[in-house]
């Protein structure tokens, strides 16, 4: 029950946003953060819980480097 | 701009043969637990756990799953309320779940007015047509937000909830209590920790010396989880470390957390297979009190409050929710009890551990 998957804000409209999920589109209750239009976010049961950044994206292949690759640099 | 999901997956096959052969290489035997339902999907749809299970690895499913973790007291509740007229808005996952003679579909095909929602902004609108609207609230921190969101804006006086959900650190602290099962580390839950951040598992790392790491979705996010505890074990750390950087910050959603705070307050609550765990529940604080449907409908509920309920005969729900038994091996499972007629929650929640179980092998 705790599935949450991204979505593209599209038009927003007081509490409600419009969210493209890949060509479906849904409206959404964005009060629980702070969006603009074209920004990414994690929708959990009718209601976007963060904001997705394409920075934040990139923390995912960071937390690999760190975790993965700096250890075998200090091997190496 | 059309959306590009692909930036938020990670499924590269190279890199996971890459992580799984260092964890081999580890060579180190510990058991983990997560409590989340999502997790074990990946987990066993991508068939991570006997790949992990080879190179010395097991991981099980704790009480991950807000409908499998009610208790036949709520189940009992919610038709109570169906049988006696009131529009009953619930998540699909609720419908099937057995109480003590009925299910909520059950009472549905009967004529009770048994709705299944989406979210709670679905349940709010029914309150313009219908007389009185009960929705089930279930669901763990993910979840709560939206739910606090409704109330604290005020909805129309017809509109209640029954107040079901609960919060996971009070759990697994609860498991590490019960030293029922040898845990070497917790995978966290993203999206409950989406909105908590990462402080409030502090104190078990603290008190239990236990590792923990925060982790996401795709089979890459719980790869790299489990090296990271492989690697906080064989270095002898316990730490809470953040795999899912790119959702859960570690203040997590400060404006979900003060709506939470704000309409709602810790209460004891049981689990299904637990003892009452203290201020793992959540109920309305007392300005929010009339939205309550325990109080509202004290008349048609209060009568359950004297009675006992058994959970069903033969079912290790709660075995399973507390880590200490794998779905397949209940004696029930796959035969007696399945996802069409099932007897425990944990085979009608498509969170359930027995669910996925069933779907996948």
């Amino acid at each position: 029950m705790c599935l949450a998957v991204p979505g593209l804000v599209k038009n927003i409209n007081g509490e409600d946003a419009e969210i493209d999920f890949g060509g479906v589109i849904r409206k959404v209750n964005v009060s629980l953060v702070d969006v603009e239009e074209e920004d990414y976010v994690i929708v959990h049961a009718g209601y976007a819980i963060e904001k997705l950044e394409e920075e934040d994206a990139r923390k995912s292949l960071e937390v690999w480097e760190e975790v993965m690759e700096a250890q075998e640099k200090m091997q190496g | 701009m059309k959306p590009n999901f692909d930036q938020f997956k990670l499924r590269d096959a190279k890199k996971a043969k890459k992580i799984l052969k260092k964890i081999e290489d580890a060579d180190e035997k510990i058991k983990l637990m997560h409590v989340c339902g999502t997790h074990q999907d990946t987990l066993v749809k991508h068939g991570l756990d006997p790949m992990l299970k080879k190179v010395g690895v097991e991981i099980c499913q704790g009480p991950g799953c807000p409908v499998c973790v009610t208790t036949q007291r709520e189940i009992e509740e919610m038709i109570t309320l169906a049988e006696n007229g009131k529009t009953v808005a619930v998540f699909g996952d609720m419908l099937n779940v057995p109480g003590s003679e009925k299910t909520l579909l059950d009472i549905r095909s009967e004529g009770g007015d048994v709705k299944i929602v989406y979210s709670i902004d679905d349940a709010l609108k029914m309150a313009k047509e219908k007389d009185e609207v009960v929705f089930i609230s279930v669901g763990f921190e993910t979840t709560i937000p939206s739910t606090a969101n409704v109330i604290k804006n005020g909805p129309p006086s017809n509109f209640s909830i029954l107040p079901c959900n609960r919060v996971v650190p009070p759990a697994l602290e609860a498991i590490m209590d019960m030293g029922e099962i040898d845990l070497d580390g917790l995978i966290e839950p993203g999206h409950v920790s989406t909105i908590i951040g990462t402080e409030p598992y502090r104190s078990l790392s603290d008190r239990y010396k236990i590792p923990q790491v925060v982790a996401g979705f795709e089979p890459l996010d719980l790869l790299l989880a489990v090296w990271m505890l492989l690697k906080q074990v064989q270095e002898g750390r316990s730490e809470v470390e953040n795999e899912y950087k790119r959702v859960v910050k570690e203040e997590g959603n400060v404006k979900a957390k003060k709506l939470m705070e704000k309409v709602f307050e810790p209460t004891d609550v049981r689990w299904r297979g637990f003892p009452n765990i203290p201020d793992s529940g959540l109920k309305l604080r007392e300005r929010y009190g009339m939205y309550d449907a325990r109080d509202k409908f004290s008349d048609i509920l209060g009568p359950l409050k004297d009675r006992e309920f058994e959970e069903p005969e033969g079912c290790s729900c709660g075995a399973v929710l507390r880590g200490v038994m794998k779905s397949n091996e209940c004696t029930l499972f796959g035969d007696e009890c399945t996802p069409n007629d099932p007897v425990g929650p944990c085979m009608v929640s498509r969170e359930g551990a027995c669910n996925i179980e069933y779907r996948y092998r």
